[in-house]
C-alpha cells in the first residue's frame, strides 16, 4: 500500500468516526433549546452542510479558473468533484430545511431570500450537472463547466442580494426570531462547529472519492483511444465519427 | 512624404500585430451579424413572433383588466423578453457551426474577445429591437400607460438587455456543440439571469405604478449586475475560443 492510500484510509476512518461522534454530541451533549425542543437539533446538520456546501462551490470556482489558466485535466476532475459533492450536500440543506420549517413556521417553504437562493444555486449546479452528460468533447465540455462554474459562483451573491432586496419590500411574517443565530449558546456553537468539521472531512472523503472515479474514467478513455488507434484494431471498434461537431 | 506614409504604415502594422486592437473588429463582427441578419431578417421575425404568442398567451392566466395589469404585466413583460432572448441567443454561435466560419473567424488578425463581444452587441440590437415591437402591443393588449415614463422604461430595458445578452452569449458560444443545446442553453442560462429579472421586473413595476416611482434601486442594481457579467464574461472570453 502506497503512503497516500494509507492516508486517506486514515481520513476515511476519521470522517466515520467524526460523523458519529457528532450524531452522538447533537443529540446528548447539545442543549434543549427553550422553545424548538428537539426539532431544533436538525439545525447543526443544515448548516453545518450549508457551509460545506459553499466551501465546495468555491472549490468549483477555483477548480475553473486553474483549469483555464493551466488546461490539465486533472482541474476540470476536481471541478467535477466538487460540483456534485457540494449539490449533495445542498439537497441535504434543502431537505433538512423544510423537515424543520414544518412544524416552527407551520409551513414546508417559504420564499424568503435564504431559501430562494439556495434553490437558485442547487438550480445551477444541477444545470453543471447535466452539461457533464450533454457535452462529448472532453476539452470542450471542461472549459465550459469552468466557465460555468465560475460565472456561477460570481452570480450567487447577486441572486442573494437582489431577492433580499425584493423581498425586503414585501416582509414575511415568519421572518421574525426565524434563525437561532444571533444569541447562540456556547455549546451549541461548539456543538455546531464540530458538526461542520465533521461535515468538511466527510466533504473531503466524498469529493476525492469521486475525483479517483473521474480520473479512472479518463484514463480509461484514454487507453480506449490507443487501443483503436493501433494500426490492426477492426474497424467496427471505431466510434462512428460524424462530419463535425 | 512618401517616406513618412510609409514609416506611419509600419508602426500602425506592427501595433495590429504587437496587440489585436480590440473596436474595429468588434465593430466588424458587430457589422457582419447585423448584414447576416439583413440579408434573412428569420431570427428577428421569429423571435417578435414567438415573444408577442407568449404576451397574447398570458392573457389567459389572469383577468386582463387595468389593475391586474399593473401588478402582473411587468413581470408577463420580462418573462416574454427573457425567453425570446433565449431563444435567440442560440442561433449566434450555430450559425458559424454549419459552413465551420468560426474557424475563419479565430484566424482573422482580432482579438478573440472581439468576436465574442460584436456578438453580444449584434444580439442586445436585435433583442432591443424585438422589445420595441412589443412593448406598444403590450401596452394595447394590457392597457397600461407607458407615455410618461419612456424614457425610464428604456433604461430599465436598456439595462436589463445587457444583462440578458451577455451571459447569454457567453454560454451560447460553448453550448453550440451540446446535444440537447436548445434545452441546455436556458436550462444554463435562466438561473444566472434571476437578479436580472427581478430588478427589471420591479423597477418596470414601480415605473408603471400610480403614480410613478423612479426605480432608482431597481436600476443599481440592473447596472451592478451587468458591469459583474461584463467583467466576468471580458476575462471568460478569451480562454473559450483557444482550441
Amino acid at each position: 500500500m502506497s503512503p497516500n492510500r494509507i492516508l486517506w484510509l486514515v481520513v476515511k476512518l476519521v470522517a466515520a468516526l467524526w460523523m458519529a461522534a457528532a450524531g452522538y454530541v447533537i443529540f446528548f451533549i447539545a442543549p434543549d433549546e427553550s422553545t424548538m425542543h428537539a426539532i431544533q437539533r436538525i439545525f447543526y446538520i443544515h448548516v453545518s452542510s450549508a457551509w460545506t456546501a459553499g466551501v465546495g462551490f468555491f472549490c468549483v470556482a477555483v477548480a475553473g479558473v486553474l483549469y483555464l489558466i493551466k488546461r490539465e485535466p486533472r482541474y476540470d476532475w476536481a471541478g467535477i468533484a466538487a460540483a456534485e459533492t457540494s449539490l449533495a450536500f445542498t439537497t441535504v440543506v434543502l431537505v433538512t430545511g423544510p423537515i424543520w420549517a414544518k412544524p416552527i413556521w407551520g409551513i414546508w417553504w417559504t420564499w424568503d431570500p435564504r431559501l430562494t437562493s439556495t434553490f437558485v444555486t442547487w438550480l445551477m449546479y444541477v444545470a453543471y450537472l447535466l452539461i457533464r452528460t450533454l457535452v462529448d468533447d472532453k476539452q470542450r465540455r471542461a472549459v465550459l463547466c469552468a466557465v460555468y462554474g465560475i460565472f456561477a459562483f460570481v452570480d450567487v451573491p447577486l441572486v442573494f442580494m437582489t431577492i433580499r432586496w425584493w423581498r425586503g419590500q414585501h416582509p414575511s411574517p415568519v421572518l421574525a426570531g426565524a434563525q437561532p443565530g444571533s444569541g447562540l449558546d456556547p455549546t451549541m456553537k461548539g456543538v455546531l462547529f464540530f458538526t461542520w468539521g465533521a461535515t468538511l472531512v466527510l466533504f473531503a472523503v466524498l469529493m476525492r472519492a469521486r475525483f479517483r472515479l473521474e480520473a479512472i474514467r479518463g484514463e480509461t478513455e484514454e487507453l480506449r483511444q490507443q487501443v483503436e488507434d493501433l494500426p490492426g484494431a477492426p474497424a467496427s471498434s471505431r466510434p462512428l465519427v460524424g462530419s463535425h461537431g | 512624404m512618401a517616406a513618412q506614409t510609409q514609416t506611419v504604415r509600419e508602426q500602425s502594422v506592427t501595433s495590429v500585430e504587437a496587440a489585436p486592437s480590440l473596436w474595429p473588429g468588434l465593430w466588424a463582427i458587430f457589422v457582419k451579424e447585423v448584414r447576416t441578419e439583413l440579408r434573412t431578417r428569420e431570427l428577428l421575425v421569429t423571435t417578435a413572433v414567438f415573444a408577442l404568442t407568449v404576451v397574447f398567451m398570458f392573457s389567459f392566466s389572469f383577468d386582463p383588466a387595468s389593475e391586474e395589469s399593473r401588478h402582473i404585466g411587468p413581470g408577463l413583460l420580462w418573462i416574454a423578453f427573457l425567453f425570446a432572448g433565449t431563444l435567440m441567443l442560440e442561433p449566434a454561435f450555430l450559425r458559424e457551426q454549419s459552413n465551420d466560419t468560426l474557424a475563419a473567424l479565430r484566424l482573422a488578425p482580432i482579438a478573440p474577445s472581439a468576436i465574442l463581444l460584436g456578438k453580444t452587441l449584434a444580439n442586445f440590437l436585435f433583442l432591443s429591437i424585438t422589445e420595441a415591437l412589443l412593448i406598444p402591443v403590450f401596452v394595447v393588449f394590457y392597457n397600461v400607460s407607458v407615455v410618461s415614463v419612456i424614457p425610464g422604461l428604456a433604461l430599465v430595458c436598456l439595462l436589463g438587455t445587457l444583462g440578458i445578452v451577455i451571459p447569454g452569449t457567453l454560454f451560447s458560444a460553448v453550448t453550440a456543440h451540446a446535444r440537447m443545446r436548445e434545452m441546455l442553453l436556458p436550462l444554463l442560462l435562466l438561473p444566472v439571469l434571476t437578479p436580472i429579472l427581478i430588478a427589471a421586473t420591479e423597477a418596470t413595476a414601480s415605473l408603471l405604478s400610480d403614480p410613478p416611482e423612479w426605480p432608482s434601486m431597481g436600476l443599481k442594481l440592473l447596472a451592478g449586475a451587468d458591469i459583474i457579467f461584463l467583467t466576468a464574461a471580458y476575462f471568460l472570453f478569451d480562454s473559450l475560443l483557444e482550441e
